[in-house]
């Protein structure tokens, strides 16, 4: 025998699968930033058991069907609504836990004046941002997060600042309004990332709770598809690009 | 208790609203409607019966905080005016493929673009054929009268709730901004989560231990499993067909010619038909209550009767197609209407009938 | 040669091949195997057993939550 099936045994488990997450084979391509943070999700209302009380709002983008994945009770909005359905959720239910999932069309592109009245609002929310600097469900067309130069498939040539402006720092934006209380830029590429975002989501949700207000959770993430890389040279190039522009870090926590 | 009070069209749905237990109103200020959130505002009824009452930053996100309320299994409404209903066509078909019950009031305005704010029924065709995209339609009541302003928040929402589908109450600047002595109904209770919890198996109100996950989606990628869907819709469509058609007929016993005019039309067509009367002529009215469902087969019946039809609305047609297709071509059918938020008066209407149906 | 002092289990029908996890592996157990599951990934597997520290790096980090980390109880001397 082997000392890895000496090891294999109920009592070494440290880490597996949270329940709260389905067995549900995911749609997204192998390598996709989607699964993981999907996964920190389940874990946080794992651990604060709050399975029972949380609503999600899924958006319109690859993570139309996020409802799939997390076994909870699920609205699927309109594209770039999800903060008004959560909106309505939480100031009808204000005893449930609400949070959107939203990628950078949805948040930063169709949904801009849900999003920042939402958090103007100071809606007691949680919302999700997936930044991948691109559109993924559609085939890799240019996102309003697009950086300058980045190719996309609707910007070929990369894009041109001249002609598209620059791309938006949104969470940078929110984080000026009264409204929000946490706004955090993360991402999951490395084991020590998705510790940390792991415990920002966390933290957004107790602030859900004790009545603060928006908590924006940004995860700088990768399109391995999209950007037309193998998931791994997506995450170097992530790091060596995309970081520089939209630094991670707490932007605001009050 | 029962009430009787002299207001608005506009104030009486704000008032019916509150009595009648309504969970939440989002709605974006326009004119000619916005006494319906005033009126709510002052009325300030999260102190009394807990109703949400939310200015959002535009008709796109009232009609979606009504989705997200309508996926609880709450009792949530919105009301505009033509051009911010036209801004709710997105969320009312996501609302209909998603089987969800809601009220949006409709204050018709002169259009088409930003129009006018004088009173118009051109927006027939958007709230009767569905007005977004896809297969549904929307489940319609047309008020002639403040009484049925505050009447019909109640009808709205059975309906609403009973084939989880949005209504529309058709309104129109006329009956919106005038004032009417109106009964208000007594105070009722708003839905408990316990209430809601037993007769919505729907609502998404937190998955319980042992349950399954409840999804309110519009999404269906498999096109057997979403024409089945469609299938489904449809056959709820015709059964609302069958069962909820409403309509008055007034002095059709005997009547050669037959005036079609519902909300503030019918109330001029009723005054017409006096004063055709006293003139000799025997003209009685058809006034559809729901537009959708329209009252077809009254209109079948009452073609082998008259000798013409009169479609007056205050639009350039768009009630007498659902007209002309209800007799078949059987009969003479014209359109007479002011547009562009012009009323007509009683008179024009006789003088239309006289000329395009009597002489025609 | 170095004991095992953790071990993982891959689900292998549900693993994409990504390969996420044989980057943030700090001690390469992980390699992507010749072969390919019932999909056609080529799935990841612990090609160097000996090597594993039980860190739950690559769980953690698996977009497809398909590893299952284990780590042995330190033994007393």
């Amino acid at each position: 025998m082997s000392d890895t099936n000496t090891i294999i045994s109920p009592e070494n488990l440290i880490y597996k699968k949270t329940d709260v997450l389905l067995d549900n084979t995911m749609h997204y391509c192998p390598g996709c930033s989607h699964g993981t943070v999907h996964k920190l999700i389940a874990e946080v209302i794992d651990e604060l058991g709050i399975q029972e009380t949380t609503i999600g709002i899924a958006p319109v983008g690859c993570s139309v069907l996020a409802y799939n994945y997390i076994d909870i009770d699920w609205q699927e909005a309109a594209h770039g609504r999800a903060p008004a359905l959560a909106t309505a959720v939480k100031r009808l239910m204000p005893e449930k836990n609400v949070f959107s999932y939203q990628g950078d069309g949805d948040l930063a592109a169709i949904g801009t004046a849900e999003t920042i009245h939402a958090c103007n609002r100071g809606e007691n929310i949680v919302m999700i941002f997936i930044n991948n600097g691109i559109y993924g469900m559609t085939g890799g067309q240019m996102a309003p997060t697009t950086l300058p130069g980045m190719p996309a498939s609707t910007c070929p040539a990369g894009r041109d600042v001249s002609h598209d402006g620059a791309p938006i720092k949104i969470s940078e934006l929110l984080a000026q309004l009264p409204g929000t209380c946490y706004v955090t830029r993360q991402a999951v590429h490395t084991a020590a990332n998705v510790r940390k975002a792991k415990k920002a989501i966390r933290k957004a949700f107790e602030n859900q709770q004790a009545n603060k207000g928006t908590s924006l959770i940004e995860v700088v993430s990768t399109c391995n598809s999209g950007w037309k890389m193998s998931p791994v040279q997506a995450n170097k190039w992530m790091e060596e690009h995309m970081f520089s522009y939209y630094p991670l870090g707490d932007l605001k926590d009050e | 208790m029962k009430e009787l009070k002299l207001m608005k069209g506009n104030e009486a749905i704000a008032h019916a609203a509150i009595r009648y237990g309504v969970d939440g109103y989002f709605g974006y200020p326009i004119t000619p409607q916005s006494e319906v959130m005033e009126t709510l505002m002052a009325e300030k009824p999260w102190d009394t019966t807990g109703m949400v009452v939310l200015q959002a930053e535009s008709e796109v996100a009232s009609i979606n905080m009504v989705y997200g309320g309508a996926g609880c299994g709450k009792r949530v409404m919105t009301s505009s005016s033509s051009p911010g209903v036209s801004l709710m066509q997105e969320g009312l078909t996501y609302l209909a493929g998603s089987e969800l019950p809601c009220v949006v009031v409709n204050v018709v305005r002169g259009g088409p673009g930003l129009g006018t704010i004088q009173p118009a029924q051109s927006d027939y065709f958007q709230a009767v054929k569905g007005g977004g995209h896809g297969d549904y339609k929307l489940i319609t009541l047309a008020p002639a009268s403040v009484q049925e302003m505050a009447d019909f928040v109640e009808d709205a929402f059975e309906l609403a709730f009973k084939y989880r589908n949005p209504v529309m109450i058709l309104s129109d600047g006329i009956i919106g901004q005038m004032m009417e002595k109106v009964e208000l109904k007594e105070f009722k209770p708003r839905w408990t989560p316990e209430y809601i919890e037993e007769n919505f198996p729907w609502a998404t109100t937190g998955k319980k231990k042992g349950q399954e996950r409840r999804i309110i989606t519009s999404v269906e990628l498999d096109p057997y499993v979403m024409e089945d869907f469609n299938y489904r819709l449809q056959a709820k469509y015709k059964a609302c067909e069958e069962n909820e058609v409403r309509y008055e007929k007034i002095m059709c016993d005997d009547a050669e010619y037959l005036l079609v005019a519902y909300g503030s039309s019918a109330r001029i067509c009723q005054k017409s038909v006096e004063i055709a009367r006293e003139k000799g002529i025997k003209v009685g009215m058809l006034r559809p209550i729901t537009l959708y469902p329209f009252p077809e087969k009254q209109l079948k019946d009452l073609a082998a009767q008259v000798k013409g039809i009169l479609s007056v609305e205050m639009s350039a047609g768009q009630m007498i197609e659902d007209i002309k297709l209800a007799v078949e071509c059987k009969i003479p059918v014209q359109h007479y209407g002011r547009l562009g938020g012009i009323i007509h008066s009683p008179g024009e209407v006789i003088e239309a009938l006289e000329q395009k149906i009597i002489g025609g | 040669m170095a004991k095992a002092k953790g071990a993982i289990v891959v689900d292998t029908e549900k693993c994409k091949g990504c390969g996420v996890c044989v980057s943030t592996c700090p001690t390469q157990v992980i390699n992507l195997a010749a072969d390919v599951n019932g999909k056609g990934y080529h799935y990841a597997y612990m090609g160097n057993p000996d090597a594993c520290i039980g860190c739950a790096n690559c769980g953690v980090i698996c977009p497809d939550t398909c590893i299952t980390v284990y780590r042995a109880k330190p033994v007393k001397a």
